[in-house]
């Protein structure tokens, strides 16, 4: 494939499609593969992943009875539990030796969700993730800094193998250290972004603060996720950087970011629809709804190896675009996620469940579980505190003794939500309820005070 | 010899130290003695009253987070070198002090030290013993 290097700046480039032969496809071929690798899929789960193979059994529906790609609202949904339950290699359909990564994200309660790429699944992560960046205008001449964090959550290496593979130049600058970002941006020529819009917005903020103007920079192009952002957020990074900013979508119990992502006309992400089956549902009746109605986004993979999943409800609300798209692909688009149907939070971008608090404080003896977990927004980067009511079994007329529970709680607190956590320890009854039944989550993110950079 | 004190959980915000004060105030509860320790997040108060009973009650309907535990309190001589011979009494003995406070009284030439201990019983017949003057809970709730 030859890439032109596309001018600074241009108002409309031309597409540019990786894999013109995938994303391109004729949508009867394109259903009639799909519908292949669901029945090999359907196949291969009910041998080797007995949790699921039992949940085929209980809904009355066998592999060969897959027979058109409507067939798949016929077969049980898998859960965030369905995961949870098998943790950590239980919901893998291939033995540990074929394994070669792990990640993780978190998991609603203490134990994380462990997910496994086979050598197949790492190649097809990487070119599900060169698609959407190459959709979003990024060519070998690029030099991308790389401002997600590398570890467990698959933000960071995702993004990383696909650009390597776009053959661009990449930097793993990792999550944080603004000033270390905006020295690499500025010395290193970064031409591409990859971080959450939220970060993205404030080193864009940031940037005349530290005496660098943004026009005087190479970047032209950003790729963010991790988190929902909306229309306006996306202006103002496109105007305070210069640069054209697309969205990408994905999560990890699938494979990480690659489901989808946009191209440069901006007006919905693109699914990599030949490893990927995406529906939508109402979140009530789980009937799958026609294209442009909203409703909870539902997840097959149709080629992932190490771990499989059949209708995974994500949580997240959305709606696929109907019509066909200018840039010349013939993939559904997503649309922006614009909500969850349960009380998940993303702090920077790491997912976090209030009924992980739950979790911990019901195993602390001492504590009880009334606890309030507050959201702030300081410096373009999320902050999370715990409230804590001390009980009078918490509590100790000795300091010393009452800090040593303290920490205690932080270090459980810590060890399992995956991000750091500021815990403070309450009165009881300082914590608001509403009719009896306790609020767990104050978001300030968004309100006129919750900003306070 | 042995005074009950009160702790109090209190956040550490404007207005909290006052709420307390004001709550026994309005019960007609004297304060013979206090400490507050505290870090940036919250503080301890340690209150020594003279109707405990009562005091706990009205904390309870408040809410608050409290416990009791038994403190000694002792007479000190008001002069330089006074709290180092107490002091020195209890190091020589082995014996440990969770934490104490002290307050001064007015009419005598006489400090008053509140302590506590992991062996109440053991620290206040050594103190006894080295001839410290171990205050009963009546001579503590009429300073």
């Amino acid at each position: 494939m030859s890439l032109v290097t596309p001018e600074r700046r241009t108002a409309s480039p031309p597409h540019r499609i990786w894999n013109p032969q995938a994303e391109c496809m004729e949508t009867d071929l394109r259903r009639a593969l799909q519908l292949e690798l669901l029945r090999e899929q359907v196949a291969r789960m009910n041998r080797h992943c007995p949790y699921y193979a039992a949940k085929m059994q209980a809904a009355g529906i066998r592999p060969q009875e897959v027979q058109c790609l409507e067939d798949v609202a016929r077969l049980p949904f898998t859960t965030k539990e369905d995961l949870r339950d098998h943790y950590p290699y239980g919901i893998f359909a291939v033995p540990l030796r074929e394994v070669v990564r792990l990640h993780a994200s978190t998991g609603t309660t203490g134990k994380p969700t462990v997910v496994g790429y086979t050598r197949q699944d790492m190649e097809n992560w990487t070119e599900v993730v060169a698609r959407f960046l190459v959709a979003g205008g990024l060519s070998d001449e690029d030099i991308v800094q790389i401002a997600f964090g590398y570890g467990l959550f698959t933000g960071g290496f995702g993004l990383h193998y696909g650009a390597e593979r776009v053959g661009a130049t990449v930097i793993p600058a990792s999550s944080g250290n603004t000033e270390r970002q905006i020295m690499i941006l500025r010395d290193f020529g970064s031409t591409a972004l990859v971080c959450t819009p939220t970060y993205a917005v404030y080193l864009a903020e940031a940037l005349p603060r530290h005496g660098v103007d943004p026009s005087s920079l190479n970047l032209r192009v950003g790729f963010f996720g991790g988190e929902f952002w909306s229309e306006p957020i996306r202006e103002k990074i496109q105007s305070l950087l210069g640069i054209v900013a697309t969205d990408n979508y994905g999560l990890s119990e699938v494979v990480g970011p690659g489901v989808c992502g946009e191209c440069l006309e901006r007006r919905g992400m693109h699914i990599a629809e030949d490893h990927f089956l995406v529906e939508v549902v109402d979140p009530q009746t789980l009937a799958p709804l026609p294209d442009g109605e909203t409703g909870e986004v539902v997840i097959t993979t149709l080629t992932k190896q190490a771990n499989p999943a059949i209708r995974y409800r994500t949580r997240d609300i959305s709606r696929i675009v109907p019509g066909a798209c200018a840039c010349g692909r013939t993939t559904r688009r997503l649309a922006r996620v614009t909500g969850r149907t349960d009380d998940m939070l993303i702090i920077r971008g790491v997912n976090v469940f209030p009924s992980q608090i739950e979790h911990v404080l019901l195993q602390f003896r001492e504590a009880e579980p009334h606890y309030l977990l507050v959201v702030t927004r300081e410096k373009g980067l999320d902050h999370l505190e715990v409230r804590v009511e001390v009980s009078q079994e918490l509590f100790s007329d000795r300091m010393r003794r009452l800090w040593e529970i303290r920490e205690a709680l932080q270090q459980k607190i810590d060890n399992t939500l995956g991000v750091r956590a500021k815990l403070t320890l309450v009165e009881p009854g300082s914590l608001e309820r509403f009719t009896g039944k306790a609020k767990r989550v104050l978001d300030l993110r968004n309100a006129p005070n919750g900003e306070q950079s | 010899m042995r005074v009950q004190q009160i702790s109090i959980f209190l956040e550490n915000r404007a207005g909290r130290l006052a709420a307390v004060a004001r709550l026994l105030g309005d019960e007609g509860i004297n304060i013979r003695a206090l400490s507050l320790a505290d870090t940036s997040d919250f503080g301890i108060l340690r209150l020594i009253v003279d109707r405990p009973d009562a005091a706990q009650q009205a904390l309870r309907r408040e809410q608050f987070t409290y416990s009791t535990t038994d403190v000694v309190a002792v007479e000190i001589p008001d002069v330089p070198g006074g709290l180092a011979g107490v002091l020195e009494v209890l190091q020589d003995g082995g014996v440990n002090v969770e934490y104490m406070y002290a307050f001064v009284e007015k009419a005598n030439d006489r400090a008053v030290v509140v302590f506590r201990f992991e062996n109440l019983e053991g620290a206040a017949s050594l103190l006894e013993s080295a001839g410290v003057r171990v205050l009963t809970r009546a001579e503590v709730l009429s300073l």
